[in-house]
């Protein structure tokens, strides 16, 4: 029994619309049809105050507002400091890692992955579905 | 006179009194030749004066003088072999180029990608139409070519990075330029005085590999190509 709701609207962000397309048709697989997109942190805060997401899915190296600097807002947010949010990025450096889990990231998942650790680490921060 | 002979006094020393009576004393010497003074005997008589000055300088000094003309003549080669390599062509044509090869990486890699993708998009629904075994296993595919398309991103990430370095490369040489400015300058006018002619011939390999067209490039066709050939038939 699942205890997610598959209609649940997630939002992905990432600099390179490729990246938005694999991620998106992943989710599709995975049951997720409500996938929103933006393409830097700024469109994406906008996006989240606008509706109601159950699910931020973000890269970190994009400009003018970086992943992190979109987590940091997100956390500092009172309406949206609770969401789950994964970090999909290349950065790899434990620094980075820490720095993120210091800012609140629920998941972090280093560029290439599959659609495994995808799946992994959505149930670790959402739940089984 | 007067005011010679204060100025000879402000630098003191026995030496340079005597050094004073004894240009007088040849001075006089020579006016005793009169208007027939030959230009080698004067000649003599300034060299003799320069070997009692050079004799005066400490042995220190004129090794430091001598380094300093060594340096100064190094300086002066390596400027020259630094112009004779024309740096200025690393920023006006050997990077520029570099960075539009790198930038059609990305731009080939992301439009294969998506052709890739597009075409996955389009087989995933019939797998899911013939369901059974069939049909997992196309899923199964579609989802392993998806998950390699992430090789674009970070392809494209990885030669963002080589373009940042090579900015910073372009920096250094202009700094280098500015420091070399007028050999560098004086290389491109000879450059520009002598355009470069560059001989293409079928026996010549080197020349004819020029890569990949660059975007922006006039691009043959392959009816071009057919067209070239057939016009010699």
């Amino acid at each position: 029994m699942s205890s997610v709701d598959m209609n649940m609207h997630i939002l992905i962000v990432d600099d390179y619309k490729t990246m938005l397309r694999i991620i998106r048709n992943l989710l599709k697989q995975l049951g997720f049809n409500n996938v929103d997109e933006a393409s830097d942190g700024s469109a994406a805060l906008q996006k989240l105050r606008d509706k109601k997401y159950g699910l931020v899915i973000s890269d970190w190296n994009m400009e003018p507002m970086s992943g992190l600097q979109l987590l940091k807002e997100v956390r500092a947010d009172s309406r949206l400091n609770g969401l789950p949010f994964i970090m999909i990025t290349a950065e790899s450096k434990s620094e980075n890692v820490v720095a993120a889990k210091q800012a609140g990231v629920t998941n972090y998942i280093i560029k290439p992955f599959n659609a495994a650790t995808l799946k992994t680490k959505m149930t670790a921060s959402i739940g089984q579905f | 006179m007067k005011a010679q002979k204060g100025r000879k006094s402000g630098r003191g020393g026995s030496g340079e009194d005597a050094l004073r009576a004894q240009l007088e004393t040849q001075l006089s010497a020579l006016a005793g030749l009169g208007p027939r003074a030959e230009p080698a005997e004067i000649t003599d008589a300034v060299e003799s004066v320069m070997a009692t000055v050079e004799g005066d300088l400490s042995a220190v000094n004129l090794k430091l003088y001598a380094e300093i003309e060594a340096l100064s003549r190094f300086i002066a080669a390596a400027k020259s072999e630094i112009a004779s390599v024309r740096p200025d062509e690393i920023n006006t044509e050997h990077l520029p180029t570099a960075t539009d090869e790198l930038e059609a990486i990305v731009g080939a890699t992301e439009s294969a990608t998506n052709a890739i993708l597009e075409a996955m998009e389009t087989l995933e629904p019939i797998g899911d139409e013939l369901g059974g075994e069939t049909g997992r296993k196309i899923a199964d595919s579609v989802t392993q070519v998806y998950e390699a398309c992430n090789f674009q991103d970070i392809t494209g990430q990885r030669i963002t990075k080589v373009v940042g370095a090579l900015k910073q490369v372009e920096e250094k040489v202009d700094t280098l330029l500015a420091a070399f400015g007028e050999d560098a300058a004086a290389a491109r006018r000879e450059r520009t005085a002598e355009p470069k002619k560059k001989q293409i011939s079928a026996d010549d390999d080197a020349s004819l590999m020029n890569g990949p067209s660059a975007p922006g490039d006039a691009n043959v066709s392959q009816d071009d190509i057919d067209a070239l050939l057939a016009s010699f038939d």
